[in-house]
């Protein structure tokens, strides 16, 4: 195809405004990249000369930071399967009874979780848990989160099982299945895709927070990641850019990590209905 | 297989009865099927029997036991589903043979026992793909393999042709017939679709908002429609339905409506009741009953033709009444016959049906149970 000349210039001058514009956004990804190999790194993008994992190493030396990193990892891991667990018999407990008034309960309960979530009640959740003898231990910081995510989940669950027909377990039950039988054997795994994307989604979240674990937690080796970045900072209180960066890198590891296998697992699709 | 026997059953979905106080049984051996519309309670009484539903009151039995409270699996039973119900994550040795899982059997008898079914079925070069992977009328086969694969009392069947292309479902329709007869399994099936029920049933019952209307054999069903609703629903096309207003004198019956002659009608003790309760009764002709005929002549309808359609074998020829109802006839010939707009149809007096008021056939004198 012949472009004409308006045309073609037109093209070029688009071509090179969203290049621009795809700069602007790539720039802090590109420091992301490259600070944590950078001795001198700075605010200021620059490429490492020379290249070094000196960062790293000061970073792994930081018995604290990487406590913090396990840390976080029993959390979001306790949260996730808390989360998982129980917002998948949930879902389907709702989805497939006919327990009148299930929807109003989804909503009420979908419209306290951003209250439980949300800064607004930290008081009361401090208060609960410091009740409860539970300040300071993960399982209070599960246990927040588990509270927080789980009806968001469920409604996520309830509204992917609501989709797949009834028929599946129905079969199962007539060739001869316990309900529970039909449930693990058939309905879970139809299922499974719905409950990989709250997994990850709640996973993400847990991982991410800063707010809950900074209240809830005292000591230092209870602290995960996200409170930790916070110990690269001088006496003075400017960061420590280069160590900042290293961590920050270590710390996203494993939210990339856990993309990268969900999406080569499942792909983020699942089987749905067969159509005819 | 057993007997399924409903006595009293009453289903109710909130204010809504689906299935208002049904009572029938179905002999050992016997493949019945539930038809009528959608919304009749055929499904409802199907899911009862399997005991996905339960009835609201009545009782269930499979093989004399009452089953009422009985849980699907505990019922011995085995059912097709109208979308399959086909599991996306197990291949179809796995699907075929999961109700020999469930029962406890070994790998090897599960599959080898899969293997077999597949094989009667046409799909045995499948058993590693998953059900995705496979064309509709291979997914139907799936899925009656699975309910073939362990002995059952009862065999359920909803709508299982339903999603099926014109040609696959004549096909599976036809192999259904030949596994009753090899099997000789005791089988409930439920369909909207007249030609499926006629062509597999040993009995029909014919279903109209929650109640069966009538349950005989499909010749029957044919012949001697207990009501306009079930001469409406059987045959295709249905039964052509004319009111008309009786006349009663030298002890014969006049028919009279406009467009139609009628000979004077013989009068029975049946007639003579429907007479008692209103003068408008419905005369009933099946369109393959219908001929082109001499205008004037006697036992004919007239209108002006409204439709000539040509389906190879048979003619479609319709024709629309002063009043606007239309009459179809099924002329059976060879070429595409050439009408005028004027149209006179003619019919044998042994091939009327008449109906009450109320819709109720009224019986022939001396006529027997066919």
């Amino acid at each position: 195809m012949k472009l004409t000349l308006p045309a073609f210039v037109g093209r070029i001058a688009f071509s090179a405004l969203a290049a621009l514009i795809g700069a602007a956004f790539a720039l802090p990804l590109l420091w992301f990249v490259f600070a944590p190999f950078n001795a001198r790194a700075e605010l200021g993008l620059a490429i490492p000369d020379p290249w070094t994992l000196g960062n790293f190493v000061t970073v792994f030396g930081n018995a604290f930071a990487v406590q913090a990193l396990w840390n976080s990892l029993i959390q979001s891991l306790g949260g996730v399967i808390l989360v998982g667990a129980a917002a998948t018999l949930a879902a389907y407990a709702l989805s497939r009874s006919s327990l009148p008034g299930k929807g109003t309960i989804t909503y009420i309960l979908l419209l306290f979780s951003s209250v439980v979530s949300g800064s607004a009640a930290m008081v009361p959740i401090f208060l609960i848990v410091s009740a409860a003898g539970l300040i300071d231990t993960h399982l209070a910081v599960i246990l927040t989160f588990a509270g927080g995510l789980l009806p968001t989940a469920m409604f996520i669950l309830r509204d992917f099982i609501d989709s797949i027909p009834k028929s599946y377990e129905e079969s199962a039950m007539v060739a001869g299945a316990s309900p529970v039988q039909a449930f693990f054997d058939v309905a879970l795994p139809v299922i499974r895709p719905g409950i990989v994307v709250v997994v990850v989604w709640s996973f993400v979240n847990i991982w991410g927070s800063f707010l809950i674990p900074f209240i809830l937690l005292r000591s230092d080796d209870q602290m995960p990641a996200s409170v930790a970045i916070y110990s690269f900072y001088s006496e003075a209180g400017t960061p420590i850019v280069t160590l900042l960066a290293a961590y920050s890198l270590i710390y996203s590891l494993p939210v990339i990590a856990l993309y990268l296998f969900v999406s080569w697992k499942f792909g983020f699709r699942f089987f749905g209905g067969i159509k005819a | 297989m057993a007997s399924v026997q409903f006595s009293n059953v009453t289903k109710t979905f909130g204010e809504f009865a689906a299935v208002s106080d049904v009572s029938f049984s179905i002999g050992d051996g016997e493949f019945v099927c539930l038809l009528g519309p959608s919304g009749c309670g055929k499904t409802t009484s199907l899911r009862m029997i399997a005991g996905l539903d339960t009835p609201s009151s009545g009782q269930v039995l499979i093989g004399g036991e009452d089953v009422t409270h009985f849980h699907p699996k505990d019922r011995q039973i085995s059912m097709v589903f109208q979308d399959y119900a086909l599991y996306p994550h197990m291949n179809l040795a796995d699907n075929i043979a999961y109700p020999l899982k469930v029962r406890g059997k070994s790998v090897s008898e599960r599959h080898g026992r899969a293997r077999e079914v597949a094989d009667v079925l046409k799909i045995g070069h499948l058993l590693d793909r998953l059900p995705s992977q496979i064309s509709g009328g291979q997914q139907q086969r799936t899925s009656l393999a699975r309910a073939l694969v362990y002995p059952s009392q009862v065999y359920l069947f909803d709508e299982p042709l339903s999603n099926l292309d014109a040609k696959l479902r004549l096909e599976a329709r036809g192999f259904l017939n030949h596994l009753q007869r090899d099997m000789g399994m005791t089988a409930v099936y439920v369909t909207h679709d007249q030609a499926e029920a006629m062509a597999l049933a040993t009995r029909i019952a014919v279903m109209d908002q929650g109640r069966i209307v009538q349950y005989a054999s499909p010749i029957e069903i044919y012949r001697r429609p207990a009501t306009t609703f079930v001469a409406n629903f059987v045959g295709n096309p249905p039964m052509n339905l004319v009111a008309v207003d009786a006349v009663q004198g030298d002890g014969q019956l006049q028919l009279r409506a406009d467009g139609v002659t009628l000979a004077g009608l013989a009068m029975s003790s049946g007639i003579g009741t429907a007479l008692g309760a209103g003068k408008t009764l419905t005369l009933g002709i099946r369109p393959e009953h219908l001929g082109i005929a001499e205008p004037g002549a006697a036992n004919t309808i007239s209108g002006k033709l409204f439709a000539n359609e040509n389906m190879g074998p048979e003619s479609l020829v319709t024709i629309e009444r002063a009043d606007g109802s239309r009459v179809t006839a099924r002329i059976f010939t060879d070429d595409h016959i050439a009408i005028d707009e004027a149209v006179t149809l003619g019919f044998a007096s042994g091939h009327v049906h008449l109906f009450d008021g109320a819709g109720a056939r009224i019986a022939a004198e001396g006529e027997t149970a066919l």
